[in-house]
């Protein structure tokens, strides 16, 4: 009896970059199944971001395009006026999306377009070696913050979810985590939702994924999910921030 | 189709829209607002895509978005404002993409004024992005051009799958001028061999720049330039007047060329034999073809909107022939005269003549 499987969506002999205990090779996994399970593999066409988040397209065999940094949710509206039939979506982690990228990010919600937008939130940016990003924790310790993140040169992180919640054209936004085995059921079940939603065609759909960064973090895979689970989620809570199926 | 009489930026739009453009994404700026606001019209209409962008840089990447599909998308901005689109720019050549740009150039550098000017040569003819790639460049001289070089910038940047950018200023945007819209003419393009259109009971394509494989990155970089050369072989672009007999060229782009022409009218009444080369592609730049009519001219004289910029590539094309001059009285502002082009080429003779 088959028990567990590589979801169909993933390409024959694909073989993750990431480091050991990076949270995004679990997060691509729940979309390729969600993809795989609610039948999107022909339909979709895939915006990726710099970053390591860029990678996304050598695991995945999905029709796909490079967005410069922060512009996949532009490149994102442009592929889904061009063709609105088809199931688009964008990957990104916080540093494209909300530092870079804000601007698009905020503007393709307030516009509601009928994308799906990930974005993975590890508190750095991990493909240049763990700098200070726009969700870096106040005292974090990074390479561009070495006496940690005070409010006199670095201001505050940016609470993603909640932000894109408060915009109109928003159908769904969340925040989860990957770091037990329940709160990746839940993960899974939110970016489902945020799938449904741009089906439908509710709006934009949004989901944060608190993330770990075990090389930039200095940690363990262990150590790293602790730190989500200790530090993280105090300042980014899990939870649904807007929900317009349940309102 | 009869002749009406019609703005150059309304021109643009409508010509876009006559080639198929299905998607405009824009941001305001003088002097070539009306586009935008003409296409917001229409397009909704006929059940097109029209987003007004957060921002420049949004709208010529959501460009890149629709592109990617295989959609005939466009942008269209200024001077300025095409500056910040130059990163995507550059992915668009990197990632082939049928990127259509309309720049009705103003004055610069930076804000500048909204007045008219032709400094945006460099930044279109050899890109304000990064890396090694070159683009197609249209300049339009009336709106008749306006209307066909749309058509062309359409149909060239799918066939060879490359950004085109029609250049155009902020003289032939405003002005009013007789023009008919001609059929668009050009044969469909075939794209189902790399649009983006899911990856149904086939493999998944990509559409991307990034190559972390050395020898992979150095020959597609290599294969762009290929694309380039066939480009320059096949689609070059200029306009000859009364240069058969010719012994003063005078060489300019876009607008001014009006004036050219008119002062070859005026100095071959006062027995100067001069003549006018335009090119029309400034990327393809006719190098060929001016570099064969500077053989028997005793100056070319480049006259241009700018601090001299198209100069380069004219020198490059005479290479030493002959004598190689530059008439750029003003970057920006009120073109200049048929009164001052005449002036400097009648000062100028007279010292070729007298052998100075």
């Amino acid at each position: 009896m088959l028990v567990f499987e590589t979801p169909k969506s993933f390409k024959k002999d694909f073989k993750y970059s990431f480091c050991k205990g990076c949270d995004h090779g679990v997060a691509i996994r729940l979309i390729a199944e969600l993809i795989d399970e609610m039948g999107l593999k022909g339909n979709t066409i895939l915006t990726t971001s710099i970053g390591c988040s860029v990678t996304m397209y050598d695991f995945l065999d999905l029709d796909c395009i490079e967005a410069p940094h922060g512009r996949a949710m532009a490149v994102a509206t442009g592929v889904k006026r061009a063709k609105p039939d088809k199931f688009v979506l964008t990957y990104q982690g916080d540093g494209d999306f909300a530092s870079i990228g804000l601007a698009e990010s905020m503007h393709a919600a307030l516009r509601g377009e009928n994308v799906t937008a990930i974005c993975i939130n590890n508190t750095t940016y991990g493909m240049t070696g763990g700098q200070l990003g726009p969700t870096t924790l106040m005292g974090q310790v990074t390479t561009t913050s070495p006496n940690g993140r005070n409010r006199e040169y670095y201001g505050y992180p940016i609470r993603i979810a909640e932000q894109i919640a408060l915009c109109d054209g928003t159908a769904y936004s969340a925040r989860v985590s990957l770091d037990t085995v329940p709160n990746i059921k839940k993960a899974k079940a939110a970016i489902k939702k945020a799938f449904e939603v741009q089906l439908k065609g509710l709006g934009t759909g949004f989901v944060e994924i608190l993330s770990t960064c075990p090389t930039n973090w200095n940690m363990t895979p262990e150590q790293a999910h602790e730190r989500v689970r200790n530090e993280m989620m105090k300042v980014f809570p899990p939870g649904i921030y807007k929900d317009v199926t349940e309102e | 189709m009869a002749k009406e009489l019609i703005k150059g930026n309304y021109a643009i739009a409508q010509a876009a829209l006559n080639a198929g453009c299905e998607c405009y994404f824009g941001y305001p700026i003088t002097p070539q607002t009306e586009i935008g606001e003409y296409l917001s019209l229409k397009m909704p209409e006929a059940g097109l895509a029209y987003v007004s962008a957060e921002s420049e840089i949004a709208a010529i990447n959501m460009v890149l978005g629709a592109c990617s599909t295989g959609a005939r998308a466009m942008t269209t901005s200024s001077s300025c404002a095409v500056s910040l689109m130059q990163e995507a720019l550059s992915y668009a050549a990197s990632d082939e993409l049928p990127v259509v740009l309309v720049n009705v150039m103003r004055a610069g550098p930076g804000l500048g004024s909204i007045y008219p000017a032709q400094g945006d040569y460099y930044q279109s003819v050899y890109g304000g992005g990064n890396g090694d790639y070159r683009m197609v460049v249209y300049a339009p001289s009336n709106v008749q051009e306006c209307i066909e070089l749309t058509y062309k910038t359409f149909y060239t940047a799918h066939k060879y799958r490359t950004p085109v950018i029609l250049l155009a200023d902020g003289v032939l945007g405003q002005m009013m001028e007789p023009a008919e819209f001609t059929q668009y003419s050009y044969p469909p393009v075939d794209n189902s061999s790399w649009a983006l259109c899911g990856a149904n009971g086939r493999a998944g394509k990509k559409i991307c720049s990034y190559g972390p494989d050395e020898a992979k990155h150095i020959q597609h970089v290599k294969d762009l330039f290929e694309k380039y050369k066939l480009i320059a072989e096949r689609e070059v672009m200029y306009e000859e007047y009364m240069t058969d007999d010719a012994d003063f060229l005078l060489v300019g782009f876009g607008s001014i060329a009006r004036h050219l022409k008119a002062s070859v009218k005026v100095l071959r009444t006062k027995g100067i034999k001069a003549g006018m080369f335009r090119p029309i592609t400034l990327f393809p730049f006719p190098e060929k073809r001016l570099n064969e009519l500077a053989d028997r001219c005793r100056e070319v004289m480049t006259v241009e909107m700018n601090m001299g910029q198209m100069y380069t590539d004219v020198r490059l094309a005479v290479n030493g022939k002959t004598k190689t001059t530059l008439l750029n009285l003003r970057p920006a502002g009120e073109w200049m005269s048929v009164e001052e082009i005449t002036e400097a080429v009648e000062k100028s003779t007279e010292k070729i003549y007298a052998g100075i």
